[in-house]
């Protein structure tokens, strides 16, 4: 489970990297389409829209039937945005304050730099 | 994980990482080029938490902080928030307190649904590696946490990303 999770995270960063995934998700959040459908609509080869849309099926943001010949990717369940969008404010959050714990830290190392040197003195 | 990502402006800055490692739990992880005892004096001492814990990015203003940080003692800290009528308090106990590597609270301002938060600062070669783990009574607590942060939140600024997703799971099967 553990694993499980971290290598889901993992794989939700890294889809949602990439300008034309993101351009993808927010096209299969208009309606459902094919990989042919994307491959024309983002200029790219088949083959290459099949690999983006890899990268965002493994990150459980996208998900794919094939009926016939045909192979249509949907949104993953919105939990899972939801939640990969939560983590990554949440992460925010966090980046945001241990910036700022940098400057605190600094001035410590700073201050006992000095006293250190007065009491070598 | 490498967090580091693009639209992170100040790439001499250590990278934060956050996970949900399990049905319960969060883990938050950063490194700092600083003894453990500095970073956890900085953690423990109200003057200098206050520093860093509310950026102005937050637009909160801390108003209190009280730490009282031996095992037993309690913390509190409020703050007032533009979007907020009332002052909005953290509080809760200290579980363990070992310096300067493991401190351990709990969060009791949700009620029972609170987190159990163990810090612990490892270091390694004059830097420190800080864990945060988030343990949440049960996975129902955890998922309670993320959806009322996704809907109301505290009032803080959604970033893009979030504002993106929050779009893209509207028109997602639920």
């Amino acid at each position: 489970m553990v694993q499980y999770a971290r290598a889901r995270l993992d794989a939700s960063f890294a889809a949602l990297s990439d300008a034309t995934r993101r351009g993808v998700l927010e096209q299969l959040g208009r309606s459902d389409a094919s990989i042919t459908d994307l491959a024309d609509k983002f200029h790219m080869t088949l083959t290459g829209m099949k690999k983006h849309v890899g990268v965002l099926e493994q990150a459980g943001l996208v998900t794919t039937e094939k009926v016939g010949r045909v192979r249509t990717c949907k949104l993953g369940p919105r939990r899972l945005l939801e939640e990969t969008a939560w983590i990554e404010s949440y992460r925010q959050r966090w980046a945001a304050r241990f910036d700022e714990l940098d400057d605190v830290v600094e001035e410590l190392k700073r201050k006992e730099m000095v006293d250190g040197r007065k009491k070598r003195e | 994980m490498d967090a580091r990502r693009e639209s992170e402006p100040t790439p001499m800055k250590n990278s934060t990482t956050a996970e949900r490692t399990s049905e319960r739990e969060l883990v938050v992880t950063r490194t700092f080029n600083a003894p453990a005892r500095i970073v956890f004096e900085a953690w423990t001492k109200p003057e200098l938490f206050k520093r860093w814990w509310a950026p102005k990015s937050f637009g909160l203003s801390m108003l209190s902080c009280e730490q009282d940080v031996r095992v037993g003692g309690s913390y509190r800290l409020v703050f007032a928030h533009p979007g907020s009528p009332e002052p909005m308090a953290f509080f809760g106990k200290y579980i363990e307190v070992t310096p300067p590597s493991r401190l351990v609270w709990t969060n009791d301002e949700g009620g029972e649904g609170g987190a159990v938060t163990t810090v612990t600062f490892e270091e390694k070669d004059g830097t420190t590696l800080l864990v945060m783990r988030d343990l949440y009574p049960s996975k129902e607590a955890l998922d309670d946490a993320i959806a009322s942060g996704s809907t109301s939140g505290t009032g803080e600024t959604f970033d893009q990303l979030e504002e993106f997703l929050v779009t893209l799971g509207a028109s997602a099967p639920s």
